[in-house]
């Protein structure tokens, strides 16, 4: 079984119409949204749940009122400004990181600390096949367990269904999600656009997976907005020993697909999809 | 005054609006990259960065010819950055949130500060703006604090344009709390519908006052549009797609420059938010 991560870093590349792409000309595979902060697949895949969990992790600190006798102790411990007195000790849940130091000294043992329900995660059908996705709550965490959690989801789907490719698109940024997406992939498929802030995004994200010593490709979206860039990507990619597997160029189609909810692959006339088909060739071979 | 630019989803112009808007505001002005991961502001206000500074965060150091292999800091310590096999003991810095207690309920005075590197927080000036950015060390997990450290160079004189990360997670909220005013840029797809409704969800529990950037305005649907009107939140400008604009964008030219017509709105737009 092979496990391919697609990334991008800046966020509006197209990752996810290429990997709604992706979806429906890979065969026998899971699929997987680490982006579970924005995710939008789904939009593009028309999940139905099979079913939706609860996830939870970490703790969230609360006040017993009654028990609590506004010494203040918490309010100096906690190094987040979680904590404020009125009276008795008030937590702002959004800022409470879960350490547990309050509770821990709390001389009248007033605070106790309850499981974080953060998000849920689901397994769906599509036409494609199996997506696993999730929804972290606002202002929630994101500390890469989620993404972490769903990978080995979709693994464990993988070995029940037999499936040999999980298709996987990656959490945008360079942090935790991120790291947790790349984790025990065996190739990264870099999406970028030809512009300073994607060729500046671009090389943060390839630097990310030269450190977890992954092989990484790149594909560049929308390449003929600005063909000289495209070209100094392709010269600094080489010069990296990144192979450029190939361009995508700039297609209104691929908009028009998103507003019908399909992946553009769908259009026949679509001169993406067919850039899009070429890339996946020869992704699919190596 | 602060005033947040942020977007819900990525690359629909929230960098590219919210450096023009720097570039319009009257009086002093100053912006600051919150942006962490992936900041952007630089390319397009080209600053020269003139301060430069490590951001660190506190971890424990553990000094073994005065451990007694208790385990209490292994037992407080919720984020697993502390184990403890026999006589072995052992951190690792990067599990840790800094939260101090192991070096509150160590009796052997055999914890002391270390300090983690995660980014650096450079600063100068853009013209008369003032430029503030914190770069994420490469590999390193946590965002927060650095976002944090940008933040707290907020100037209380000047009008402050926060550059806001994507999402809707901790640091998103972390950017958006101390603002005025936040100024959501999307785009007509049901992706940018999407995560504007994420976006504005959380906006509305803080109970800030927000406005909706329709970018690329012609690319794409009404339902954007309609959603804001149904919602009654501000559209406060639309723009239209425009190769130039694609084409500047890609050099790290600013909005104003490739479109001087646009300045009158801009300002329009930041006098009406300030209001
Ligand atoms: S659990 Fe930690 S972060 Fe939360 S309120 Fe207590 S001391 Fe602060
Ligand atoms: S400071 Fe907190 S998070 Fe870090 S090692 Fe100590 S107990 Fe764990």
């Amino acid at each position: 079984m092979k496990e391919i991560v697609i990334l991008s870093g800046k966020g509006g590349t197209g990752k996810t119409s290429l990997v709604g792409s992706l979806a429906c000309l890979a065969e026998n595979k899971i699929l997987v949204d680490c982006d579970v902060d924005a995710a939008d697949l789904h939009l593009l895949l028309d999940p139905q749940a099979r079913s939706q969990n609860e996830f939870r992790s970490g703790v969230k600190a609360k006040v017993v009122s009654d028990r609590c006798s506004g010494c203040g102790v918490c309010v100096d411990l906690c190094q987040f400004e979680a904590i404020s007195l009125s009276h008795v000790a008030q937590i702002n849940s959004l800022r409470c990181e879960g350490c547990g130091v309050c509770a821990h000294f709390c001389p009248e043992q007033a605070i106790i600390l309850e499981e974080n329900y953060c998000g849920n995660w689901f397994i769906s059908d599509t036409k494609y096949g199996p997506l696993v996705h999730a929804q972290l709550f606002a202002g929630e965490e994101n500390s890469g367990k989620l993404v972490s959690f769903i990978k080995r989801q979709a693994r464990e789907l993988a070995e029940e269904t037999g499936a040999d490719l999980i298709l996987i698109d990656g959490a945008p940024g360079i942090g935790c999600p991120v790291i947790a997406s790349l984790a025990s992939v065996d190739m990264v498929l870099a999406v970028t656009e030809p512009s300073q802030s994607g060729w500046h995004d671009l090389e943060r994200v390839l630097d990310l997976a030269a450190h977890f010593r992954l092989q990484s490709f790149v594909c560049i979206n929308k390449w003929d907005l600005y063909p000289e860039m495209a070209q100094t990507i392709e010269a600094s990619c080489a010069q990296r020993g990144v192979e450029v597997l190939g361009r995508i160029p700039f297609d209104p189609i691929v908009v028009a697909c998103q507003i019908q909810g399909i992946p553009v692959v769908c259009n026949e006339q679509s001169p993406a999809a067919a850039a899009i088909r070429q890339i996946w060739q020869d992704l699919r071979t190596r | 005054m602060q005033i947040a630019v942020a977007s819900g989803k990525g690359g629909t112009g929230k960098t590219i609006i919210s450096t023009s808007l720097a570039l319009c505001a009257p009086g002093p002005v100053q912006y600051l990259d919150c942006d962490v991961e992936e900041p952007n502001g630089h390319i397009f206000l080209k600053p020269d960065l003139t301060s430069r500074e490590r951001c660190t965060v506190i971890v424990p150091q553990i000094l073994e010819e005065k451990c007694t292999y208790c385990g209490k800091c292994r037992d407080i310590c919720r984020f697993n950055a502390i184990t403890l096999f026999a006589k072995t003991i052992m951190t690792f810095p990067e599990m840790c949130h800094s939260c101090l207690g192991c070096f509150q309920v160590c009796s052997e005075g055999a914890i002391v500060r270390s300090e983690r590197e995660i980014g650096v927080l450079e600063a100068g000036m853009a013209g008369n703006i003032s430029f503030v950015h914190g770069r994420m060390r490469v590999g390193e997990a946590m965002g927060v604090p650095l976002l944090k450290a940008v933040k707290k160079k907020a100037d209380q004189e000047a009008l402050v344009i926060i550059d806001a990360p994507p999402g809707t997670s901790c640091p998103f909220v972390e950017a958006i709390s101390d603002a005025d005013y936040v100024i959501l840029v999307t785009e007509p797809t049901p992706f940018g519908l999407h995560d504007l409704k994420l976006a504005v969800e959380v906006l509305v529990n803080f109970s800030k006052s927000c406005g909706v950037i329709i970018n690329r305005a012609d690319l794409g649907d009404a339902r954007v549009e309609q959603w804001c009107q149904q919602q009654k939140i501000p559209v406060l400008l639309k723009i239209p797609f425009d190769r130039k604009v694609a084409e500047g964008y890609a050099r790290g030219q600013t909005l104003v420059k490739i479109r001087p017509d646009l300045r009158p709105f801009l300002q329009a737009l930041i006098q009406k938010v300030s209001a």
